[in-house]
């Protein structure tokens, strides 16, 4: 009794490891998700926010300025990559997404830093050397900045300093309750979109096929790109529904707020709703079974999820992260509707993310349309 | 040397997958108005041959005219003007009789006025009416199958190619469903049709043999039947499981099968007194020579290889 159930269990996984073994594909992803999401936890995931890229306000002539700015890059918390004539410029540079943080040293900073309880001694005055403003919409990037309030003076008079006394005063934007769920909320469309949008075309085309319908539908007069974006169509309502859900969520349970205008989110969601779903056709047309196009749908979700920026921050990654980032779509959308709902921009100010997206659009769908033969062989 | 008159005309189509050939060398001049069969078993190149003259795979090699129009290179030019009923159901399950139709409709860009005007046509043809709102997965094969003809036949093609459109169905539907055909092909739609039934294959106008991927005879049944490479022989009595053992190990004769308490005996046409011959081997059981049916041509054809 016993031996013949054994015998049929047996009979059963043998003939799952045989049909197992003749999937390639399912073969390749056993070995790559885990392989894969090794590697992004390990090497790319880094929770320290390092090199975040800042920017540089000097109205002061002082000759202390340039030791002080030496002093901050040391550190390697944050990278200079500009100088702005003003604070309204710096302030637009950090709405635009460029920099996460701006220095400020004011025209009397040099007397400031002489004044400074750490040089001078006593209570004399307490007033910070510089100002940081934040982009607080990311947690981390403004807890990173933070670290540099009791950055020590030393090196900058070249003295030994004693007391500790915030040498910056740092005023974080967009998120002063450094609320996470702030940030989360919009990076979250970019996540529950990629999932849907992805996960419903991978399976558009490989699904006809399975089916049997494909081979009707080649033989009628349908052209690949009709086909193509009469597929994806219905689902940009779908996503743009999602969307509607999760800001509304957000703003009423969350109180997450909407700076920016509705029309510049409607316009960045569109461009990352198409971006996915084309992106979704070109794996269904890579797929041969439903099953296949499920597990490249996950292969594309976990760097999204990882790489995005969405958990951690995109500047705090290694070079060769943030390229395998700059590649998907969800990167894009990440920074754009972070920038329209927590810092007021527009798409027009995030001109780069919104015409990538778009390539990438065009560039699936031809891809897609190109790989979806009507033939049979 | 390519006629106006035919639908269909192949020099030497061939079509290889990895190393085994589908199809083989296969000439066909298949003439407008007729209804034409391809009669084999399974795995003998039928659907291949059909998808090759649909334009859904490329031939190997040889030449191919479907409509006046090469191929490949004229594909798109005639999906309007043929129709294809694949072997199986193609149409979506979980869409109603009606959504189906108006899906194609759309498809072959029928306004919104001729498709109505199309629809309640096809519905009544086909005897759907009052299922327009069934869905197809619930349907019988006999509906489904008739539902998969109005599609096919939607955008009136010339010429329509029916991938073994019987198999999943019952005898009687069968009968009708060839009636349609006929009254398809009496306006004029040429069709070409797979088929591994012998009574269907009787129907065609013109039919091609095709085993391994070779065409091993065409003509009409009638002329096949008449110029068969065999004498059909029907020998009754007892111990007919023996006899079709000792006869089968003869040289001359082609197959020998029992048909209830018959034996019908193929025996090579080269035997000059077939009668004489089989009547010194069937131990005084009585003998007569029968009318060959297509069967026998078919068994005649294929070396025996297929049947009894």
């Amino acid at each position: 009794m016993l031996a013949k159930m054994l015998a049929r269990i047996l009979a059963i996984m043998i003939k799952e490891l045989r049909q197992l073994s003749r999937d390639r594909m399912t073969f390749g992803m056993i070995v790559m998700i885990p392989l894969v999401q090794l590697m992004l936890f390990g090497y790319a995931i880094n929770t320290d926010a390092r090199h975040l890229p800042a920017g540089l306000v000097d109205l002061s002539d002082s000759g202390y300025s340039r030791p002080l700015v030496q002093a901050v890059a040391a550190t390697q918390v944050v990278d200079f990559h500009a100088r702005y004539p003003s604070l309204q410029e710096a302030e637009a540079a950090i709405t635009r997404g460029e920099v996460k943080a701006v220095l400020y040293l004011p025209p009397d900073m040099g007397e400031r830093l002489l004044r400074h309880p750490a040089v001078a001694g006593g209570h004399y005055l307490a007033e910070p050397v510089g100002q940081w403003l934040v982009d607080g919409s990311d947690t981390v990037v403004a807890a990173a900045i933070r670290s540099l309030r009791q950055m020590p003076l030393d090196e900058v008079l070249d003295l030994e300093l004693k007391t500790q006394v915030p040498s910056f005063e740092v005023v974080q934007y967009f998120n002063p309750e450094q609320r996470s769920v702030v940030n989360i909320v919009p990076g979250l469309l970019g996540v529950i979109l990629t999932m849907t949008m992805v996960m419903f075309t991978s399976a558009a085309i490989v699904r006809e096929r399975e089916q049997g319908n494909m081979e009707f539908l080649i033989t009628t007069p349908v052209r690949p790109m009709e086909l193509m974006l009469g597929k994806i169509m219905p689902y940009v309502l779908v996503g743009f529904i999602q969307v509607s859900i999760i800001l509304s969520a957000g703003h009423l349970l969350f109180a997450v707020p909407i700076r920016g205008g509705l029309d510049s989110m409607a316009l960045a969601a569109m461009l990352f709703i198409c971006a996915s779903l084309s992106l979704g056709l070109v794996i269904s047309t890579l797929a041969k079974t439903q099953l296949q196009s499920m597990q490249m749908t996950v292969f594309i979700l976990l760097p999204s999820i990882l790489l995005s920026g969405f958990m951690f921050p995109y500047e705090a990654m290694p070079v060769a992260a943030q390229w395998i980032a700059e590649a998907l779509p969800a990167t894009h959308f990440m920074r754009m509707s972070r920038a329209i709902v927590l810092r007021e921009a527009r798409v027009s100010d995030l001109g780069f993310d919104a015409l990538w997206l778009l390539g990438f659009t065009c560039l699936g769908l031809t891809v897609a349309s190109l790989r979806f033969s009507k033939r049979l062989d | 040397m390519m006629s106006h008159e035919l639908a269909i005309e192949t020099r030497g189509m061939t079509r290889m997958f990895a190393d085994l050939t589908a199809v083989d060398g296969v000439d066909l001049a298949i003439p407008k108005g007729s209804i034409y069969g391809f009669l084999g078993p399974n795995g003998c190149g039928k659907s291949t041959s059909i998808r090759m003259l649909t334009g859904l795979l490329r031939p190997t090699s040889g030449q191919i005219r479907v409509l006046g129009e090469t191929l490949p290179g004229a594909e798109e030019k005639l999906r309007r003007r043929i129709g294809y009923m694949t072997q199986k159901f193609s149409l979506y399950e979980n869409l109603s009789v009606r959504e189906n139709l108006e899906f194609v409709a759309q498809i072959y860009g029928l306004s919104r006025r001729e498709a109505k005007a199309r629809l309640a046509e096809l519905l009544a043809l086909y005897t759907l009416e009052g299922q327009e709102r069934q869905m197809a997965g619930s349907m019988s094969g006999g509906q489904r199958q008739r539902l998969a003809l109005a599609a096919a036949t939607l955008h009136k093609p010339e010429l329509l190619f029916l991938d073994e459109p019987t198999s999943a169905v019952d005898p009687e539907n069968r009968r009708e469903f060839w009636e349609r055909l006929f009254d398809l092909c009496s306006q004029g739609t040429t069709i070409l049709v797979s088929t591994h039934y012998m009574d269907e294959a009787e129907r065609c106008h013109g039919l091609a043999i095709l085993e391994r991927g070779i065409k091993r005879a065409d003509g009409s049944p009638q002329a096949l039947m008449a110029t068969m490479g065999a004498r059909v022989l029907e020998v009754a009595g007892e111990g007919l499981r023996a006899l079709k053992q000792q006869l089968i190990a003869e040289e001359a004769v082609l197959s020998a099968a029992q048909i209830g308490s018959r034996l019908r005996v193929l025996v090579r046409s080269d035997v000059a007194e077939p009668a004489a011959w089989l009547g010194s081997r069937v131990a005084g059981r009585s003998l007569a020579e029968v009318r060959p049916s297509l069967e026998d041509v078919f068994v005649t054809c294929t070396g025996g290889r297929h049947v009894g």
